[in-house]
């Protein structure tokens, strides 16, 4: 009797989408640091890594020159933990060199509270004194808690609290696409 | 002459890996899994980098008080969980028994109590007696870590031991680490047991026959229950170190020569002391542990503890990574009892 809660998925970016989106970034960030001298590309788990790499490969490509690329686990900055119980599956962070001075480009897949970005700020000052950190996302899906707002978008998703926005990268899932899920309450009457 | 035990009572054989870590304490590793294990391993490489940096803290465990309750005197364990905790934002209390309200004949259970009452969440805590941290997690809801207890265990070392070995080794499946030493009274060695064997090291423990448990004396019917997992006894140590990749010597106490365990020093020197002549005998480079503290000249040479091969003050410095890591993992909510 209809108490299954339904999941609705629809796919709101294909590979394609995926794809120029990230070129686009790239061209923005060279556009806007005026080249990528002094540039740091740090991903964040565990889809920010892939795309920070992508970013990195599309700005070779643009511009001949390879920009860092590192990897941030924000596990030990969170401030949300007592609500989320379990410890999530620490992972070792990998940054650069020195991050002293330079311009920082944190990436994340999709930006909703920024609380996590907010953590990743913590963490990357741990690190050094960037000059700059700028934020690069795949989505932007809104409901922000926090003062924070990207410099580059992939693609602005308005949703609703009780949807889910999920990317899916060829690295960890097997294939590119960015679907959101809905779960639908079950109608009355309805099977 | 080599036998081999029968894997017996509970705890023998592998468990079902674990998805993640659901455990609120850790008193030994017979009750870990592999997986369980390879976790804290992996999550101790994470720590290590923190470790690494200029100023190594982090606030994941900010507002969380750990408790150092030692019935035992201990420098290089106490200060290390002392660390741990600090590296990680957490507020420590150390408590000395001689110190405390002990002395004026508090029960175990009415200090843990108390230290409850205060506010603590994890307990630190070694014991002379054997069990004790078993008897105090019953009681209590605080996560109790075993910091040693008895002869019993001693987890957080043979974690920190199994994790300077896989660092200069990499997959520990089929290597051979050779224990050498008073295995009868070491729980440094019973806790390295079950750690070693489930992640598939052969391990062959080597000492005379008074310092060896009654239930792995060679000769001795095997059909009597065993304390321990598989594992090969040999009293030569010239034929025990044959293919090692790992030689840990013990710690030698003089209690034991008091007790009447050992003819003379010199003999257990003699035949036992782990030097460079007989590290000749083991696989080139292969490691050379000790878990502390080092009786220079007894149970091993300074030539082999100071030798290249040596990774004796890489384990202490180790200790706080995979500390960290056990303190990171216990502290999470709702982890189920165990």
């Amino acid at each position: 009797m209809g108490e299954a809660v339904r999941l609705r998925q629809h796919v709101v970016m294909t590979a394609g989408d995926i794809r120029r989106a990230v070129r686009r970034i790239a061209h923005e960030i060279i556009e806007r640091n005026r080249g990528v001298r002094d540039v740091v590309l740090v991903g964040m788990r565990t889809r920010g890594v892939p795309l920070a790499r992508r970013l990195g490969e599309a700005v070779r490509e643009f511009e001949g020159e390879d920009v860092p690329v590192g990897a941030l686990d924000i596990s030990l900055y969170r401030d949300d933990l007592p609500h989320l119980g379990l410890r999530p599956r620490l992972y070792r962070s990998d940054i650069p060199a020195d991050i002293d001075g330079k311009r920082v480009v944190l990436v994340d897949d999709v930006l909703f509270t920024g609380r996590t970005i907010r953590a990743a700020l913590d963490a990357l000052m741990d690190y050094g004194r960037p000059s700059q950190v700028q934020l690069a996302v795949l989505v932007d899906r809104g409901h922000r808690e926090l003062p924070i707002r990207p410099d580059y978008v992939g693609k602005n998703i308005p949703t609703s609290r009780r949807e889910e926005v999920q990317v899916r990268l060829q690295e960890v899932d097997g294939q590119d696409e960015v679907v959101i899920l809905r779960m639908e309450e079950p109608v009355e009457g309805e099977d | 002459m080599r036998e081999r035990t029968e894997p017996r009572g509970p705890g023998a054989g592998l468990r079902e890996p674990a998805q993640g870590w659901r455990r609120r304490h850790l008193l030994d590793l017979d009750e870990l899994s592999a997986a369980e294990i390879e976790l804290v391993l992996e999550t101790a490489e994470a720590m290590q980098e923190v470790l690494g940096r200029d100023v190594p803290r982090v606030p994941a465990l900010r507002g969380v008080t750990v408790v150092n309750l030692f019935y035992e005197p201990s420098t290089r364990t106490r200060a290390s969980f002392e660390l741990a905790a600090k590296a990680l934002s957490a507020d420590v209390v150390n408590i000395a028994a001689e110190a405390s309200s002990v002395k004026k004949g508090e029960s175990l259970l009415d200090t843990v109590r108390t230290l409850q009452a205060l506010g603590a969440q994890v307990l630190v805590m070694r014991h002379w007696q054997s069990g004790a941290p078993y008897l105090v997690a019953r009681h209590t809801q605080m996560s109790v870590i075993n910091a040693g207890d008895g002869w019993h265990a001693h987890p957080s070392q043979a974690l920190l031991d199994i994790y300077t070995m896989r660092r200069h080794l990499g997959d520990l499946k089929g290597r051979q680490v050779v224990i050498v030493g008073d295995i009868a009274h070491s729980r440094v060695a019973r806790s390295n047991v079950w750690g070693l064997t489930k992640l598939g090291v052969q391990v062959v423990l080597c000492a005379p026959p008074t310092l060896l448990p009654p239930g792995l004396l060679p000769g001795r019917p095997t059909d009597e229950p065993s304390p321990f997992p598989p594992v090969t006894v040999e009293t030569d140590l010239a034929r025990a170190l044959e293919g090692a990749d790992v030689v840990m010597a013990l710690r030698l106490q003089r209690e034991r020569m008091e007790a009447g365990l050992l003819p003379s020093l010199r003999e257990y020197i003699r035949l036992y002391q782990v030097n460079e002549e007989r590290l000749a005998l083991a696989r080139p480079g292969a490691l050379v542990m000790h878990p502390g503290p080092m009786n220079e000249g007894v149970e091993i040479s300074p030539g082999a503890a100071r030798s290249a091969q040596a990774v004796i003050e890489e384990q202490v410095a180790n200790g706080v990574a995979v500390r960290m890591a056990l303190l990171y993992l216990l502290t999470q909510e709702g982890g189920s009892r165990a």
